[in-house]
């Protein structure tokens, strides 16, 4: 079956920055694709060459079988967006907006009205239908601008950071709407930050970096690229950190990552139990006061930290955002 | 949210994408959808529209009370009688202009508030964005212009060339408002940021309307500054809108211009906004982010 998202060697610079250096990448149909990286790395750019946002420098993409630079308006009857920053009318009312979007989507006013009524039950939007979009919640808010992307039950949708900045009960109800949407057959590319979003909604992940995919395969697939297990380690006092990592040192088969803020040393072994049963040992040897250990299976935030060499969202979280990146600039990837 | 979610995704209305219309019936179609929305904020937020009339209230009364009685129009004595008839036309005029305020602000708030990119990605018409905008400002300048009308009425303004001449004058100071608003979308789409919309909006209008004929004749100007003041857009309105309503004292300035205003007023309407529209609307299909 022909990929319901297809791109290949997209090329976009801002200036002498390169926010897309050749992504290429493919969505089956019925499938949610995971576009994971920092902040800078050409999510957004990627979503909005995609969705007919932004030209390309160079490069082809097709959407639903249809060329996206030779017929955009034809894309964009077959695809929904959801943004970053929920792009609803904030001086409309739920309703309002939902309406309007149907009719720029060329529906009658009438099956406008209609859409706009089935999405806001579906939303749980009902009671504030008519209430204008400032008096919302964040997650209300988020839940419109998703509605707003779903009145034409587009065939495919793209979701730029759908959760971000949300409270987790609203980003679990977020992640169960898209899991329905998915089993209803839409097509998703999904770009995130949290590794724990792709790993449950994603079939498939793209690790994207400096413009780049690189790496690619199912979550698992990922995190078996990287094999095996891992001991972290939390030591009771900052100053330990360094005598603990020595005493790791002879029993790690990679390199090992040090969380300096939260004391915490992570480290791939091979072994499994026995390991961490000697590592203990050692520890107590050397009385190095630990908070908590165990063994842990790699994440997809190891598989991000080894691909790239910086690790992703959260310490980035409240720095740059999806504006840096339009604008061109690149956030610095923090090692950790 | 989730429990209703299998079902009524797959409901019944709009389930396959709608061909879009094409050419013009698109842009008005689009357009006026546009528009509403537009029209629907203002009533949103009142304070917009109260304070777009009270810039434009307060000059008609500091100007025809403070300075009235200074200021003496040839071929009359000073009294602010006299100067209310020759500023009212002006005060018109500079209120319509200030409709780049309104769009340039508008514009650039839809811009940086991911609006624009909704309405790009959406299978519309391209230039409709800016059309919906310019005719919601058009409306709301024709209602700033009665209720300022009212107020002039009610200081001693009169018309003398009866009610068909005012409603051409009137006419034309819409044209040149929707003309005016035109050059706020280009400003909105260029600064993106509402506050420096602005300012970047209003600024210029200074100079412009005071570099004319609205508040002062221009013949008490220093002649370099003259050609300017009588080729200004601006004054070519403020002159028909005088004759229209019948508040011309004396004879018309022998300029050129002047003394065709009607048509070099409509002339610089249309210029302006086939010039200005044209550059929005392609600076708007090339706005990427």
């Amino acid at each position: 079956m022909a990929p319901a998202i297809q791109a290949e060697n997209l090329v976009k610079t801002f200036g002498d920055v390169r926010a897309l250096d050749g992504v290429s990448l493919d969505v089956p149909e019925g499938t949610v694709l995971g576009l994971l990286g920092p902040n800078g790395a050409g999510k957004t750019t990627t979503v909005r060459v995609l969705t007919t946002l932004l030209q390309p420098d160079s490069g082809s993409a097709q959407v639903a079988g249809v060329d996206v630079l030779k017929h955009p308006n034809k894309v964009r009857s077959l695809i929904g967006l959801s943004g970053q920053f929920a792009a609803v009318d904030e001086y409309l009312t739920g309703r309002e907006n939902l309406q309007m979007v149907g009719e720029l989507y060329q529906m009658s006013s009438r099956d406008a009205k209609a859409r706009a009524l089935e999405l806001l039950e579906w939303f749980n939007l009902a009671d504030a239908a008519d209430r204008t979009a400032k008096t919302y919640s964040g997650g209300m808010r988020r839940r419109l601008d998703l509605a707003a992307a779903l009145v034409v039950r587009p065939p495919v949708m793209f979701m730029d950071e759908p959760t971000t900045g949300l409270d987790p009960r609203n980003r679990l109800a977020l992640w169960e709407v898209i899991e329905s949407l998915v089993e209803q057959g839409t097509t998703l590319l999904l770009t995130t930050q949290y590794l724990e979003e792709a790993d449950r909604l994603a079939h498939d992940i793209a690790v994207v970096d400096h413009g780049k995919v690189i790496a690619r395969g199912t979550a698992d697939e990922l995190k078996a690229q990287i094999g095996g297990e891992r001991i972290e380690v939390v030591v009771h006092r900052p100053d330990l950190v360094a005598e603990a990592l020595a005493a790791l040192t002879p029993y790690a088969k990679g390199d090992p990552a040090v969380e300096k803020n939260t004391r915490r040393i992570t480290v791939p072994i091979s072994g499994g139990a026995k390991v961490l049963a000697d590592v203990i040992r050692e520890l107590d040897a050397r009385s190095i006061e630990i908070d908590d250990i165990g063994l842990r299976r790699p994440t997809l935030d190891d598989v991000f930290l080894s691909l790239t060499g910086h690790a992703t969202a959260a310490e980035d979280e409240n720095g740059e955002d999806g504006s840096a990146e339009r604008k061109g600039r690149r956030a610095k990837g923090k090692d950790a | 949210m989730t429990t209703t979610a299998s079902t009524s995704a797959q409901g019944a209305i709009g389930r396959s994408p709608v061909t879009p219309r094409s050419g013009v019936a698109a842009v008005l179609h689009d357009s006026w959808v546009v528009a509403k929305r537009n029209l629907r904020r203002m009533t949103r937020i009142p304070e917009i529209v109260v304070f777009g009339l009270m810039q434009p209230v307060m000059f008609v009364l500091l100007f025809s009370y403070v300075m009235g009685g200074a200021i003496q129009i040839p071929g009359t004595t000073a009294s602010s009688d006299a100067y209310t008839q020759f500023l009212m036309a002006g005060i018109f005029a500079q209120t319509v202009t200030f409709a780049v305020a309104g769009a340039s602000a508008g514009i650039a708030e839809d811009m940086t508030k991911g609006l624009v990119d909704r309405f790009r990605a959406l299978p519309m018409a391209r230039a409709a964005v800016l059309t919906g905008r310019t005719f919601a400002d058009l409306v709301q300048t024709a209602f700033t212009l009665v209720v300022l009308a009212l107020v002039a009425l009610l200081v001693g303004w009169r018309i003398h060339e009866g009610v068909l001449s005012a409603l051409g004058a009137f006419a034309l100071l819409l044209l040149l408002g929707y003309a005016f608003s035109w050059i706020g979308a280009l400003i909105g789409l260029s600064v993106r940021s509402p506050e420096a919309a602005t300012s970047a909006g209003l600024i210029w209008l200074f100079p412009l309307t005071f570099i004319s004929n609205a508040f002062v004749p221009i013949s008490s100007m220093p002649g370099w500054l003259q050609p300017i003041a009588y080729w200004n857009p601006f004054s070519a309105t403020v002159q028909a809108c005088r004759n229209l309503f019948g508040n011309q004292v004396g004879p018309v300035d022998p300029a050129w211009p002047m003394q065709h205003a009607v048509v070099v007023s409509i002339g610089w309407s249309i210029v302006i906004t086939a010039v200005f529209s044209w550059l929005s609307v392609r600076k708007y299909r090339r706005a990427a982010g």
